[in-house]
């Protein structure tokens, strides 16, 4: 039989128990057991930040994080920003109104990475911005909607 | 109509999904008792199979069943030949198309050998270290030219050659032209492989309800109605028994449109065999060697010039890698057969194309589709005739154009949907002109890189034309209904992967049924919805099914109005639809809501007339008879540092014609993102094959997608030459952007680099290989 652990989590601000495999992704517990779909999986190997989550506020790559590790942690994914169309955070709204995404599989992790820049930055420039999202790979936009979005998000938010 | 949405930049109204993490992806589909499947693929590019046993795997917990190609019994047949050998006189085409598994022998490392159904995904990818294949290797087909030398191995024994097909098109008498030529330049070019690398990967779901006698199928395929019908055919069921569905898909740029994929053709079969729902999801790594492949050409090109440099004619020979089978017949090269002429007025042309087997993954089409190889080969052409006869780069450009009062411009060839290559309409002066303007291009060369290079700076700018043949056939169709609560709704059959099909076929049904863009919902990707279509490919979405939707909802319209007219027992002229309303003009209480309207026309009680249809909906069908063409300029500054070769993109501006614009908003998109993959490949992305066929660099780590850094902030304009072909005058746009950046790098490096004589006839370059090419000439006996 397959060893399990424990783990005690804390996701968008709702309490879990769960028993995991040492070795389940915290990107597949995240999608496939608590079915917060939200996070996409684009490499697992770490590169395309599109599994993107916060992990006690501090962006992180769930898919190079084990669920264990999540023991006793704070995650805060994607689902847990604005849930419609009239009640989205400012930064999906500036999203939308910049067109900066198009298949929108890369999206929920490139606001992941976002939330946390803005608090720690919130008046970036284009190329304090374009350093911060290199790290999430998008393949339809060119990034520079995305750049465009960030700077009206960053007003929107003062 | 009254044009209020059409040309306005919308935001999407499938965004909202997106961005709250709801929109579903393949993935994202979890059924009860569901399997997984995880496939065995060869290490090997070429070995032949001597046995295979599975007995391990099948004994560890939770696998279920483990498949061999012989367990697939009559099931295993070569998958269908997707598009045919075209109507070309002496052509050789030697079909071969890929198998479910690996019988005797493998002919790619990746090619799938084993499947392997589990409780888990886990299990599943542990069970395939349990499986042993004995393997024999054979000597490896790789290079192009080694590939067609006598005693080269064989991808197919059977055909006693390597060659997949030969072709050789022509417009006038190029041998006949050469002899009055100024100068004539002959080049090699060499263009390698590159793949589409989608983030999200290929996945497919599949459900058999045995009670039902329905399949039901999610698939992150351009092409869900293709699918539907072949699935249908290979399984033996009715197509009204097999549903597909193409939910939002993370990105397609080709490589989603293989008919059919292995895994596409096993995974709706072992869920009807099982009775259980399967999902099989695949991983990065898969991806790289299982997904198609694009690109990897030889080109001998030969231009012919008068002392103005003035086209004679051009002669092309090259060979194309078709990888291990060609399901997609021809389609890319003849894609870079036909896109060679570009936008200027050949008139004499020969080429000859060989597309060859190798031992590698399958070669179809991605963004560009060939056509980026075509254009490579005139541009570095007329960039080596203009330095050789002392004319500006952008002059030589001009003085080749088709002027606009030969349009239609027929071009003597057939194209990949087989009708005549013949330009409908495009005025390319005048966008070379707003390039020149916009990156200010004769300043720069008379006063800022003079200064710059006084400086030390190694700057350079480059300018480059192309035409791309978009919108072809065979056909789409749509559905266009109001909705009894006064929403409309618009059906097609096109996958969509992110194009804004959602806002773009909205707005051009909002301004017929005079209602918003967000009160009308569109629905694509879902056969149980639309029966027939095409698919999402050679950037035809706007052009085949935009005009489908907009004949249907003419016909809503007329329905509305003639109802209403009606209703009111008032003149149809004297009835104004607006804000969801129809309303007699000047009398406001003499007003109805389309959803009330829609439920008058569908009464429960009285007849509906004869001659009549219950309901406010029409479907319609478009196919145009040929493509329409889209024109470009692409223009860039660049800097070079010459110790490191790292490069710094200072401006890039691209001019486009895509006639009509639906929506500008998502066309600088749709410009953005092929620029992004343009650069890409002109300088980040190849796929390396060491001699052994093995991939080298099948990672993210190796294979680098351009990222923020990489990519410049791109100005836009536009031109706009109406497509005469369909009657909204609109042509594609999806793949422009990712066309003529190799040729645009190759020229901007070289002026940056003027210092150095070396000549850049290959793509994708890297800052590795630029200090190579450099060294190689400063040393020329090394």
């Amino acid at each position: 039989m397959i060893k399990t652990y424990s783990i005690s989590t804390t996701i968008n601000e709702k309490e879990y128990k769960s028993e995991v495999e040492s070795r389940l992704l915290l990107s597949d517990f995240l999608r496939h057991e608590l079915g917060l779909t939200g996070t996409h999986v684009g490499c697992e190997h770490g590169v395309c930040g599109a599994c993107t989550i916060l992990v006690n506020g501090e962006s992180m790559r769930s898919c190079l994080m084990f669920a264990v590790q999540a023991d006793g942690l704070e995650i805060t994914t994607v689902e847990a920003l604005g849930k419609d169309k009239d009640d989205l955070h400012p930064l999906q709204q500036s999203f939308w109104e910049a067109h900066g995404l198009q298949c929108g599989f890369c999206t929920p992790g490139i606001l992941m990475t976002l939330i946390p820049f803005l608090r720690e930055n919130p008046d970036p420039t284009e190329k304090e911005i374009r350093a911060a999202i290199s790290g999430n790979l998008c393949r339809c936009t060119g990034y520079q909607h995305i750049v465009d979005a960030v700077l009206l998000a960053a007003e929107k938010m003062k | 109509m009254s044009t209020r949405f059409f040309g306005k930049r919308i935001k999407r109204n499938e965004d909202p999904r997106l961005l709250t993490g709801q929109a579903l992806f393949v993935d994202d589909v979890n059924l009860p008792k569901m399997l997984h499947a995880a496939f065995l693929r060869s290490p090997y590019a070429h070995a032949h199979i001597k046995g295979i046993d599975v007995s391990q795997a099948l004994e560890r917990d939770g696998v279920v069943a483990a498949y061999t190609a012989t367990d697939l019994g009559d099931y295993w047949q070569p998958g269908p030949l997707l598009v045919a050998p075209p109507p070309v006189k002496d052509i050789v085409f030697n079909e071969r198309t890929q198998v479910p598994l690996a019988k005797d022998k493998v002919r790619f490392a990746g090619e799938p050998i084993v499947m392997v159904l589990a409780e888990s995904r886990y299990i599943a990818e542990d069970a395939l270290a349990d499986i042993e294949v004995d393997y024999e290797p054979l000597a490896v087909v790789v290079d192009l030219e080694k590939a067609l030398q006598p005693d080269s191995p064989y991808v197919h024994d059977d055909l006693k050659t390597n060659i997949a097909a030969h072709v050789v098109q022509t417009k006038g008498d190029y041998e006949a032209a050469a002899k009055d030529a100024a100068l004539v330049i002959e080049r090699r070019f060499l263009y390698e492989h590159g793949c589409a690398a989608a983030i999200e990967n290929r996945g497919i779901v599949a459900e058999w309800d045995a009670r039902a006698g329905k399949l039901t199928i999610w698939d992150t395929t351009q092409a869900p109605v293709v699918i539907r019908n072949g699935l249908a055919g290979m399984l033996g069921l009715s197509e009204r028994n097999v549903r597909v569905i193409a939910p939002f898909l993370g990105g397609g740029f080709g490589a989603k449109i293989m008919m059919f994929y292995q895994e596409e053709v096993l995974v709706p079969w072992v869920a009807m065999k099982l009775n259980r729902p399967v999902k099989w999801i695949e991983d990065r790594a898969e991806n790289f060697v299982a997904t198609t492949h694009e690109r990897g050409q030889i080109h001998q090109a030969t231009l012919a010039v008068d002392k103005d440099g003035h086209i004679l004619g051009v002669r092309d020979v090259f060979l194309h890698d078709t990888g291990a089978y060609a399901p997609y017949g021809l389609t890319v090269p003849l894609n870079s057969q036909c896109t060679l002429l570009g936008p200027y007025d050949i008139q004499n042309y020969y080429s000859e194309f060989t597309a060859i087997f190798t031992n590698k993954t399958i070669v179809t089409p991605y963004r560009g589709a060939g056509r980026q190889h075509g254009v490579f080969v005139i541009e570095r052409l007329l960039d080596i005739a203009a330095k050789e006869l002392n004319i500006d780069r952008a002059e030589i450009r001009r003085r080749n154009f088709i002027p606009p009062d030969k349009f239609p411009y027929d071009n003597e060839i057939i194209y990949q949907d087989f009708a005549p290559l013949s330009y409908d309409s495009g005025n390319y002066e005048p966008l070379l002109d707003q390039a020149i303007e916009k990156i200010d291009y004769h300043k720069f060369i008379e006063e800022t890189q003079p200064k710059l290079r006084a400086e030390g700076k190694h700057v350079g700018i480059g300018i480059v034309a192309y035409v791309e043949g978009t919108g072809i056939g065979p056909y789409e169709g749509a559905k266009v209904q109001v909705m009894s609560s006064g929403r409309v709704s618009v059906v097609t059959g096109v996958g969509t992967q992110g194009q804004g099909h959602f806002t773009s076929f909205a707005q051009i049904a909002a301004d017929h049924l005079g209602v918003r863009v967000d009160e009308v919902d569109v629905i694509t990707g879902d056969t149980d919805q639309f029966y027939w279509g095409a698919g999402t490919f050679a950037s035809r979405g706007a052009v085949v099914a935009g005009n489908a939707i907009n004949e249907a909802a003419k016909v809503v319209r007329k329905k509305i109005l003639k109802l209403a007219a009606e209703h009111f027992e008032a003149p149809e002229e004297e009835l104004e639809i607006t804000d969801g309303m129809v309303r007699v003009q000047d009398i406001p209480r003499m007003s109805i809501s389309l959803g009330e309207l829609a439920g008058l026309a569908n009464p429960m009680r009285g007849a509906v007339k004869p001659g009549t249809e219950p309901g406010l909906e029409a479907t319609n069908y478009f196919g145009p008879e040929s493509g329409a063409t889209a024109s470009g300029i692409h223009a860039m500054i660049i800097e070079v540092d010459p110790e490191t070769m790292q490069i710094d993109i200072q401006k890039y501006v691209v001019i486009h014609d895509c006639g009509k614009v639906i929506n500008p908003l998502i066309l600088d998109g749709q410009v953005h993102g092929g620029v992004a993959q343009g650069i890409g490949n002109a300088f980040y992305e190849r796929l390396v094959y060491d001699e052994n066929g093995q991939l080298l660099n099948g990672t993210f780590m190796d294979y680098h997608l351009p990222t923020s850094l990489d990519v410049p902030r791109i100005e836009t304009g536009h031109g706009e030459t109406p497509s005469p072909l369909n009657p909204m005058g609109v042509k594609g746009a999806g793949e422009a952007g990712a066309i003529p950046v190799g040729p645009l790098f190759a020229q901007a490096l070289e002026d940056a680099l003027h210092d150095v004589d070396f000549e850049i006839l290959e793509i994708p370059l890297n800052s590795n290989r630029l200090w190579e090419l450099t060294q190689a000439s400063s040393q020329p006996d090394a």
